[in-house]
């Protein structure tokens, strides 16, 4: 008995070892140590550090950003260093690393830079540094746009970030296929039906081109979530989540006629075929290849999509701005402010344990000074969230890009909601999506799937129907 | 201390024949010694898996307000999960690659690979032997990467397939869990043919000869001498190749990702993802709990299925 006993004991332990590492690692996450970076904060009381992402190929035009304004910050600021850390990471995993970071003073850096869906848990979370005060006595926040600053600003007024680059998100229409299509150029749809009847003009009249394109797959991930079905949602009367109860709205008749609009472009064949849009590579396969071909009608995208046919783009098309146009996407009956669009962007942020909370606040103005925040957003293709730089002929006229257009739609945009378990949720938007467009469920049935599983993972408690 | 010491020395004898145990300075010397040890185990082996189970029962998350203010939410994580469809999928693909690429594929094919090679010459045992250990001495981040050059759209294997006029498939969409199947044999498989390797060295050959005069053939002696007399090392190694299985991550995560859809996602995938990409730790902790449950209850399953003592 005894020896079956520690066999038993010997037993456990064993499968511990083994599986030690699974369980260890949130727990060594949690003990408030991410382990790396032991090499960033703590320095000298002289030394600012500003952590930010870098992945993929370059050109870093963040990198060269942050260094051109720390050059510009040092010279003012004798005797100061800004040290930069780039985080080698994807983005999701950037997100978790900085959250790991600035969960321990040794490895905090002192500026950050926060993506504005995550930046409010963030700041609940306790990680980042309230600058109410300090934009109040900062004269070039004047210059930012409402609707920008409210992306990083919290439901109870606290400002977490100065957002320095955004997006938006509109309709790509084929001018040459409009015309073949008797369809008016330029294009200026009023309501959901203008859209849907400008998709069927060419299928009629166009045959051979992909009527109307948007991301519907669970592989294309955040895109299909924000380029197609927020786009959607947020032009009926209804939202992804009310502000006042704070709770997820899992039904109501604005999801369920978004989802309503996709099943007419899938069922009625106005979109693309579902091998091509089912997979990770959709995205390439519209803007590097269907698109230059000029074998799409309508395309709902984000402002960047140009960015792929400059010359030092992926798929280099100089008349690229010619022959697609950018125009505005109506809400669904054309119901007031007309028109709507999505936005991301991000910010820069204090880290709440930085010891040089002052110098990082300086460093920020600096890099978000016009002139710093003009160079990134141009070469980056970003939109400003600074209204001096919008009306500067230098950042509207930038070849290649549709900035003027694009900017004005942050009149009428709207931001995620800020909220942690947007990612969980946002992922069931997609399974919604791809079941509706792929015929194996009904937008009823899509529904109801996504309010019981939205249930499971953020309490019952936490969502409501309209 | 002084009361203990009372309380062993009139009896020295009595201890020491019952237990085995030496009451006095060696017993303290030894602990002594042991100390280092014990501090190390507790402090990095003990306490992570106390938390674990602490954390397991938590809201705990890497941003947003539940990070700040951790609460105790008692088995909300296990009802949820145990009411979420991915994680039953999940825990079924966890069985399904831990059946075919540990317990049939490891271990037949290890034992395999030791009984062919016991009877041949030196020269083609060191050969093959290499040949083997080569998947086993591979980094498994690198294993990865091989097989992702071989299994993808434009890799090794569809070209040697369209020397036969066979048409390109995409492997790690088209049959993912396959894929990462063949790949953790191809990097596993060594450690289970060493094991058996020693184990059948121990085989009596006095046994198998008198079984051979016996008129047992090739088959009769594997499974009425051999297999019986290595059960052990039998029971040990599914214990072990079954516990690395059951927690391998890289593999899976840098060949598909868990993906596509949730075709490849095994458990420590979900958790991962939980964990790290939906910001949940202590739902990830949960599901982590899970799986060493999952460990240990295999492990026994070996046990009684062989009827072996430990």
């Amino acid at each position: 008995m005894a020896k079956r006993l520690i066999g038993a004991v010997s037993g456990i332990a064993l499968a511990g070892l083994v599986l030690g590492g699974c369980g260890a690692t949130p727990a060594s996450g949690a003990g408030g140590n991410g382990g790396a970076h032991s090499s960033s904060g703590g320095g000298s009381s002289n030394t600012i550090t500003v952590a930010y992402q870098q992945f993929g190929k370059p050109p870093y035009f963040n990198e060269e950003w942050l260094q051109q304004s720390a050059k510009a910050f040092e010279k003012n600021h004798p005797g100061v260093t800004v040290k930069l850390e780039p985080i080698e990471a994807s983005e999701n995993d950037f997100y978790t690393k900085i959250d790991l970071m600035m969960k321990s003073a040794s490895t905090a850096p002192d500026v950050v830079t926060e993506d504005t869906f995550l930046i409010n848990a963030d700041g609940s979370a306790g990680y980042l540094q309230p600058l109410n005060d300090d934009v109040k006595n900062w004269s070039d926040w004047s210059q930012f746009s409402d609707a920008m600053k409210s992306g990083s600003t919290s439901n109870d007024g606290t400002i977490y970030g100065v957002p320095y680059s955004t997006d938006t998100r509109g309709l790509y229409y084929d001018v040459n296929i409009f015309k073949k299509a008797g369809l008016p150029v330029p294009w200026n749809p009023k309501n959901w039906n203008d859209v849907v009847n400008a998709a069927k003009a060419i299928k009629a009249k166009v045959p051979g081109v992909i009527p109307f394109f948007c991301q519907v797959g669970k592989a294309t991930g955040e895109a299909t979530t924000m380029q197609t079905f927020e786009m959607l949602l947020y032009g009926t009367n209804d939202t992804l989540y009310d502000t006042k109860t704070n709770k997820w709205i899992v039904q109501s008749p604005g999801f369920l006629d978004s989802l309503k609009f996709i099943q007419t472009i899938y069922s009625q064949n106005l979109g693309p075929s579902l091998s091509t849009v089912l997979n990770a590579q959709a995205g390439n396969t519209e803007v590097q290849e269907l698109m230059p071909k000029q074998q799409i009608g309508i395309a709902i995208d984000g402002n960047w999509l140009p960015g792929n046919w400059l010359s030092n783009g992926a798929s280099p098309w100089p008349d690229g701005t010619k022959d697609y146009q950018l125009t505005a996407m109506p809400t669904e009956n054309g119901q007031a402010p007309g028109y709507t669009s999505m936005s991301g962007g991000w910010a820069l942020s204090i880290s709440k344990l930085s010891k040089n909370q002052k110098l990082a606040w300086a460093f920020i103005q600096t890099a978000c000074n016009k002139q710093n925040m003009e160079w990134y957003d141009i070469n980056q293709g970003n939109l400003t969230p600074r209204n001096d730089i919008a009306s500067d002929p230098k950042y509207q006229n930038a070849p290649g890009q549709f900035f003027k257009e694009a900017t004005s739609f942050t009149k009428f945009t709207h931001f995620r909601p800020a909220n942690s378990q947007y990612p969980s949720v946002s992922t069931q938007i997609q399974t919604a999506v791809e079941s509706v467009a792929t015929g194996a469920s009904t937008p009823e049935q899509a529904m109801q799937q996504y309010a019981n599983n939205v249930q499971r993972i953020v309490g019952a408690g936490n969502t409501e129907t309209k | 201390m002084s009361n203990a010491s009372v309380d062993v020395v009139p009896q020295p004898s009595k201890l020491k024949s019952k237990r085995g145990f030496r009451a006095g300075h060696t017993g303290w010397r030894a602990a002594l010694f042991m100390l280092p040890s014990w501090v190390l185990l507790l402090v990095f082996f003990f306490v992570p898996i106390l938390l674990t189970f602490y954390f397991a029962f938590t809201n705990l998350s890497l941003t947003g307000a539940s990070s700040a203010a951790t609460q105790f939410v008692g088995f909300r994580n296990f009802a949820s999960m145990f009411a979420d469809p991915t994680f039953r999928i999940s825990v079924f693909k966890t069985i399904i690659f831990l059946i075919f690429s540990a317990v049939i594929g490891q271990q037949i094919l290890g034992l395999l690979l030791a009984i062919l090679m016991n009877e041949r010459n030196r020269a083609f045992r060191s050969v093959i032997g290499v040949l083997v250990l080569a998947g086993w001495v591979t980094p498994e981040i690198v294993v990865a990467f091989i097989f992702f050059a071989f299994f993808s759209n434009t890799g090794t294997f569809d070209m040697i397939l369209g020397w036969f006029h066979i048409k390109a498939i995409a492997w790690l969409y088209t049959f993912p869990m396959v894929s990462v199947v063949v790949a953790n044999i191809w990097h596993g498989t060594a450690f289970s043919m060493l094991v058996y390797q020693a184990a059948l060295g121990d085989v009596p050959k006095e046994i198998l000869e008198s079984a051979e005069i016996d008129g047992a053939g090739r088959f009769q002696r594997l499974f009425r001498v051999t297999l019986p007399v290595i059960k052990g090392s039998i029971a040990t190694n599914m214990v072990l190749i079954t516990l690395q299985t059951l927690g391998l991550f890289t593999l899976i995560y840098s060949l598909t990702g868990g993906g596509p859809g949730n075709k490849t996602e095994t458990l420590p995938i979900y958790m991962y993802q939980q964990a790290f990409s939906d910001y949940q730790l202590g739902y990830g902790t949960a599901i982590s709990l899970i799986l060493l449950i999952i460990g240990i209850i295999a492990s026994f399953v070996y046990m009684r299925m062989l009827k072996i003592e430990m």
